[in-house]
């Protein structure tokens, strides 16, 4: 059988609109599906930083009970009017590190919500075959980490890609991002895996897969100190309390916690004036 | 239209006839789209890690092969036999693309894992092949269990791929540590942890594999090179 050419550009002209037509039908019907698993995942990787979720759990429950989250800028000054979630690392990453804008996650106690367990601050770089990043969670004391997530795009399976499991983020947890004087010294991962734990500014490597390694060292280094003016300003806010004392017994309770922080945070503060100077 | 006539002319088939069952028993073994046909090999590499992805990318499969042979085979006499080649494959590119967005919207877990994988099912040979080698010639009936079986065919593959990667590279199936359950654990009754083979873990492993079921199959089916 044999067609004529109008028959052949009619059926291509034909066939291109009914299938054009099926892909913009599926596309715009799931976007907003899709938006809201993509949050969803977003979600799940920034409360992974500070716990385990559970298969079942109401992810989006959680999130909105314990977390409270802002922008601030490279000065650590709040950026009001931009929402936390909606924030593009990896666009922002292309930027000039002073031009950024740098959410903050506060994971906040269940029973306090005014009182700030960890401090989850996003990181970002390069691994050895794409990009890598993940989510930070410092401690109250703004020096020990809570927790780390990381994720990626192509590293090696079984090797560089090791650093999305939970054993090897285990590995941070714990450690601390300043030394004794409060300099900064970040959490390094090692070259070859043997199962020693050396010190709290090291962790086991990942066998074989070394350059993902720097690559994570590279990203933790960088996006604490891009934080650093901000972590500073906690602790210098940490160290004056504002509120005035209330002659209530449960109030004074939360006033001797306080206290009790309040000296660490002093301590934290002086730490991170030496670091500025070092700067 | 040329159906009816058909079905008036002679008794009509039963809709499970000797000769539609053998569409579908076929590709599962004597004629398999992978370890016979030798085609779809990069995916059965690729995406057989771990049980829960390479059971999406079987169903994926399967659905994608199913439609293109049911839309294929229905506009079979319309499609000008001079571009057929483009036309099989926008419509696959199509189904694909649509498979994509929908495990976007509800499996995103899972679209992540097999990222690219998916969009990959378009140049799955198999995909292709049934669309040139059946879907062209035969009624829509027929072609859509024709490419269920090859769909299966393919699937039980890659199925018993991963079930052997994910127990030997992870100790685990569908993420349940097996090994663990069991007692063969740092403090099992060995009292040594079980070692996950690191080779499974890599496509060489799955090539190991695939290479020992197409041995086992071939002794199994008696097949003779030519």
């Amino acid at each position: 059988m044999k067609q004529s050419n109008a028959y052949v550009i009619g059926f291509s002209v034909a066939c291109t609109i009914i299938l054009g037509a099926m892909l913009s039908l599926a596309a715009v019907g799931l976007q907003e599906k899709q938006a809201i698993a993509r949050d969803l995942d977003t979600k799940k990787q920034i409360l992974g930083a500070v716990m385990i979720l559970k298969e079942g759990d109401d992810v989006a429950a959680i999130y909105s009970k314990r977390i409270k989250s802002f922008v601030v800028d490279a000065n650590g000054d709040k950026k009001e009017g931009v929402v936390a979630e909606k924030v593009d690392i990896g666009r922002n990453y292309k930027m000039s590190p002073e031009a950024r804008e740098y959410p903050v996650f506060e994971f906040v106690a269940e029973a306090n919500p005014s009182e700030v367990e960890s401090y989850i601050l996003p990181v970002y770089g390069n691994g050895l075959w794409d990009r890598i990043w993940g989510y930070l969670a410092v401690a109250g004391d703004l020096n020990t980490i809570k927790g780390i997530v990381f994720d990626h795009k192509a590293e090696t399976p079984g090797l560089g890609a090791r650093i999305s499991d939970k054993e090897i983020q285990q590995r941070y947890v714990n450690k601390k991002l300043y030394d004794d004087k409060g300099a900064f010294v970040s959490v390094t991962m090692l070259k070859s895996e043997k199962g020693n734990m050396i010190d709290e500014h090291k962790v086991d490597g990942m066998s074989g897969a070394t350059m993902t390694a720097n690559g994570v060292n590279r990203m933790l280094k960088a996006y604490v100190s891009h934080y650093q003016p901000y972590l500073d300003k906690i602790a210098k806010s940490k160290a004056t309390p504002k509120e005035t004392p209330v002659m209530d017994s449960i109030q004074m309770n939360i006033d001797t916690t306080k206290v009790v922080v309040d000296t660490t945070s002093t301590a934290k503060l002086q730490l991170g004036t030496n670091s500025n100077n070092n700067n | 239209m040329a159906e009816t006539i058909v079905a008036n002319v002679k008794p009509a088939e039963p809709l499970l006839s000797k000769r539609r069952k053998a569409l579908i028993v076929d590709p599962l073994s004597s004629d398999n789209p992978i370890t016979i046909q030798v085609l779809g090999i990069c995916s059965a590499l690729a995406v057989t890690t771990k049980m829960e992805p390479t059971l999406v990318m079987a169903i994926a499969v399967t659905v994608v092969v199913v439609m293109s042979n049911l839309i294929i085979s229905l506009v079979r006499n319309l499609i000008p036999n001079r571009i057929r080649i483009i036309v099989q494959l926008a419509i696959v590119a199509t189904l694909v693309a649509v498979v994509d967005q929908v495990l976007k919207a509800y499996f995103y877990d899972v679209s992540k894992l097999l990222s690219v994988f998916v969009g990959l099912i378009i140049t799955n040979c198999i995909v292709m092949g049934r669309l040139e080698a059946y879907a062209m010639a035969n009624k829509p009936y027929d072609s859509v269990l024709d490419g269920f079986g090859n769909g299966l065919g393919y699937s039980w593959i890659i199925l018993t791929i991963a079930f052997t990667r994910e127990l030997f590279g992870f100790g685990s199936v569908f993420g349940f540590k097996v090994f663990e359950a069991i007692g063969i654990s740092e403090t099992g009754w060995t009292g040594a942890a079980f070692p996950t083979n690191g080779l499974m873990t890599s496509p060489v492993g799955a090539f190991l594999i695939l290479g020992i079921i197409i041995w086992v199959q071939r002794y199994f089916n008696k097949y003779q090179e030519q």
